[in-house]
C-alpha cells in the first residue's frame, strides 16, 4: 500500500480558523490511536486569533530520520516518513530538537516518538488523513493538483523551505501567493526581528475605571 | 597479505568493522575450545548450530559496529559512557541502572504503559527466548554437560566449563524442571507469538505500516522454532522416537535460519536496545545541567549539551542550518514552538507582499493602520 501519486497534502496556515476539528480528529487515525499529532499553535495569544496547524511536511532528506542513532525513523517510498519503529526509538528526543519544523512528538510515559504519517491507514488508500477530511476552512487539503487548482486561483503550492543556510524539500506543500511566488519560503527570515507594526491607539479605554 | 590487501580496499569504516567482527567471532571460536575442553564435550551432531552461531556473531558485531559509526550513534555512545562514569554522579548512576534494568528490561514497564497485549507478546518471548538462548547456547559449545557420579546412576552432576557445578536427583522436580528447559520456554514464545500475530492481523493501524520480512517473519521464525521443539519431545516422550530425524533436520533448519536472519531484521533490536539505558542517563545529565534558551522566545527548551551536540551531528551529518546573520547563530537554537510559528510568520509575510503591503513582524495581527487612512505620524505606538 501506498499513497497514491496523483494525491497531495497543502497546507495554508492563513485560512486556519483555530477550530480544534483536526487536533480531534487526529486522535481518530488507527496508526496512532488517542494520540494527536497536530500541533495547533497560536502566534501571539493576546493580541491575536491567528492560530497555525502544524503536520508533518514529510522532507526528502528528513533530518529526524537522520540524526536518529536507533534507525527507527524511515521514509516509505511514497515519501511518507513514518512515525519512529516501537522496537528501534531509544526516546533519546533527538528527532524532537532536529526537526526544522518542529514536527515530532516524545510520547515521555511511553518512551516513543510519536509523529504526524498522514494517517498512512487511510492515506495509504487513497483516502483523507482526518484531519484534511474535517478541516472546515481547507487550512489543511488532500487532493490532486487540479482540484486545488481550481479551488484556489490566487494560491500556488510551495514545497521548499530555507532554515539558515539549510533548505529543505518536502511532499507536503504550502500554499502561497501567485503574485509574489518566491524561489523558497524563508522561514528564519520570519524570525528576524522586523519595525513594530503600525499600530493606532482608538483611546476607547481610556479613563476607564 | 590478501586479508590485508582486502581491507585497505574498504572504507576505514568498514575495514574497522570486519576487524571487530573477525575478532569477535574468533573470540568465541576460542571460548568454545576452551569451555568443551577441547571439545572433549562437543556435540557433533550440533555443529551446523555452532557455525549458524558464529557467522551470526560476526554479522551482529559488524552490523553494530557500523551503526555505532554513524554520528548521531557515535556521539550518544561516547556521551553515554561519559556521563555514566562522571565522579560526581556514578553512585546514583549505579542505583539508577539497576532500577532501569529492572523496570525497562525485566519487567518492559514502557510497553506496559503503550499497551497490554503488546506488552503480554513482548515480555512472553521476551523471556521465552532469553531462557531457551541461556540453555541452548552452553549446551551446543559444549560449556554445560552433565555426568553420572561413579555408582550412582540416579544423579546427574552439572559441568560447567567443565569444572563440576551442583548434581540432582534425575527424577527429581529439578531434574524434570532443567530437562524440560526449552518446553516451558517454547510454551511462552508461542504464546506471545499468538497474541503479537493477532495485533498484527486485526489491527489496521499494524496493517498499513508492516512488512512481511520486518513483522511477520521473526514471529513465524519464532513459532517454527518453538513448534518443531516441541514436535521433538512429543516424538521421543509418547510416540517412541516417530519421525525424530527428520524432526532434528527440521528443527535445526529453523533454528539456523533463525540464527542467519538475527543480524539482518528485526531481532537486531535486541542489541540496539540497551542503548536506551545510556540515552537515560544523558537526559539525566542534560536535566541538572544548564539549559538552552531559545533565540527567539527566550525560553528553556531542552538541555544545552543536547542542543549544542546535535548542532556537531548535524554539521557532521552534512547539513547547514548555520543562520550567519541571525543573533541565534544556528537555526538549533530556535525552540520547536518557535521553528511552527516561523511557518505560518513566513507564509504571512509572504501574502503581505502578494497583496502589495509592507511586510510586519506579525503579520497575523490586524493591522488598523493599514485599514484606516491615517498618516504614520499621528499613530501613537502602543505603550
Amino acid at each position: 500500500m501506498s499513497v497514491p501519486s496523483n494525491l497531495n497534502f497543502y497546507i495554508d496556515p492563513s485560512r486556519c480558523i483555530g477550530c480544534q476539528a483536526c487536533v480531534q480528529a487526529c486522535t481518530e487515525c488507527e496508526t496512532h490511536k488517542g494520540h494527536s499529532m497536530i500541533h495547533l499553535e497560536t502566534v501571539d495569544r493576546a493580541h491575536s486569533t491567528q492560530t497555525i496547524p502544524v503536520v508533518c511536511m514529510h522532507c526528502d532528506s528528513p533530518t529526524c530520520a537522520e540524526v536518529c542513532p536507533a534507525d527507527a525513523i524511515k521514509r516509505t517510498p511514497d515519501g511518507v516518513v513514518q512515525s519512529a519503529r516501537k522496537p528501534r526509538c531509544i526516546a533519546c528526543n533527538n528527532c524532537v530538537l532536529a526537526c526544522p519544523f518542529g514536527v515530532p512528538k516524545m510520547q515521555v510515559e511511553f518512551d516513543l516518538m510519536m509523529k504526524c504519517d498522514m494517517c498512512y491507514d487511510r492515506s495509504s488508500v487513497g483516502l483523507k488523513p482526518m484531519c484534511a477530511s474535517v478541516c472546515p476552512s481547507q487550512a489543511l487539503f488532500f487532493g490532486t493538483h487540479e482540484e486545488l487548482e481550481a479551488a484556489r486561483p490566487q494560491s500556488a503550492p510551495i514545497d521548499r523551505f530555507k532554515f539558515g543556510e539549510q533548505t529543505i524539500t518536502t511532499k507536503v506543500k504550502m500554499m502561497a501567493p501567485r503574485r509574489a511566488y518566491p524561489e523558497h519560503l524563508d522561514v528564519t527570515a520570519a524570525l528576524d526581528p522586523l519595525p513594530p507594526p503600525r499600530t493606532l491607539s482608538l483611546g476607547v479605554l481610556n479613563g476607564a475605571r | 597479505m590478501i586479508w590485508e590487501g582486502l581491507l585497505a580496499r574498504l572504507s576505514p569504516e568498514v575495514s574497522r568493522s570486519v576487524l571487530r567482527a573477525s575478532v569477535a567471532a574468533l573470540l568465541l571460536a576460542a571460548l568454545i575450545v576452551l569451555g568443551s575442553r577441547n571439545l572433549a564435550h562437543f556435540d557433533a551432531a550440533l555443529v551446523g548450530y555452532t557455525f549458524a552461531t558464529l557467522f551470526a556473531t560476526f554479522a551482529i558485531t559488524y552490523r553494530y559496529s557500523m551503526w555505532l559509526q554513524r554520528p548521531p550513534t557515535a556521539l550518544y555512545w561516547r556521551r553515554g559512557w561519559q556521563v555514566f562514569f562522571s565522579r560526581d554522579r556514578m553512585l546514583r548512576n549505579l542505583g539508577a541502572w539497576i532500577k532501569r534494568l529492572v523496570g525497562v528490561f525485566a519487567l518492559n514497564n514502557f510497553i506496559f504503559r503503550r499497551s497490554r497485549p503488546r506488552w503480554a507478546a513482548h515480555w512472553l518471548i521476551m523471556w521465552g527466548c532469553l531462557a531457551a538462548v541461556a540453555i541452548t547456547f552452553p549446551l551446543v559449545f559444549g560449556w554445560i554437560h552433565f555426568e553420572t557420579p561413579p555408582g550412582d546412576f540416579e544423579r546427574y552432576t552439572v559441568f560447567v566449563f567443565g569444572f563440576p557445578t551442583f548434581a540432582f536427583r534425575i527424577g527429581s522436580v529439578l531434574g524434570m524442571v532443567i530437562f524440560h528447559g526449552l518446553v516451558w520456554s517454547s510454551f511462552l514464545v508461542i504464546a506471545g507469538v499468538m497474541i503479537a500475530m493477532r495485533r498484527r492481523m486485526r489491527d489496521r493501524g499494524a496493517e498499513a505500516v508492516q512488512q512481511f520480512g520486518e513483522d511477520f517473519l521473526p514471529l513465524i521464525l519464532l513459532f517454527a522454532v518453538s513448534i518443531t521443539g516441541l514436535m521433538l519431545t512429543a516424538s521421543y516422550t509418547w510416540m517412541k522416537g516417530y519421525a525424530y530425524d527428520f524432526l532434528a533436520i527440521l528443527h535445526a533448519g529453523c533454528v539456523i535460519f533463525t540464527l542467519l536472519w538475527l543480524p539482518f531484521g528485526k531481532f537486531f533490536h535486541i542489541f540496539q536496545r540497551p542503548a536506551q539505558l545510556g540515552v537515560a542517563f544523558y537526559k539525566d545529565a542534560g536535566l541538572s545541567g544548564e539549559q538552552a534558551i531559545c533565540a527567539h522566545c527566550d525560553r528553556p527548551f531542552a538541555s544545552k549539551m543536547h542542543v549544542e551536540d546535535l548542532i556537531r551531528v548535524e554539521q557532521d551529518l552534512g547539513y547547514s542550518y548555520q543562520m550567519p546573520d541571525h543573533p541565534a547563530g544556528h537555526y538549533q537554537r530556535i525552540c520547536p514552538r518557535c521553528r511552527r510559528v516561523g511557518m505560518a510568520l513566513a507564509q504571512g509575510r509572504l501574502w503581505q507582499i502578494g497583496r502589495g503591503r509592507e511586510p510586519t513582524e506579525r503579520p497575523g495581527l490586524v493591522d488598523v493602520a493599514a485599514y484606516i487612512d491615517v498618516p504614520l505620524a499621528t499613530a501613537e505606538p502602543t505603550p
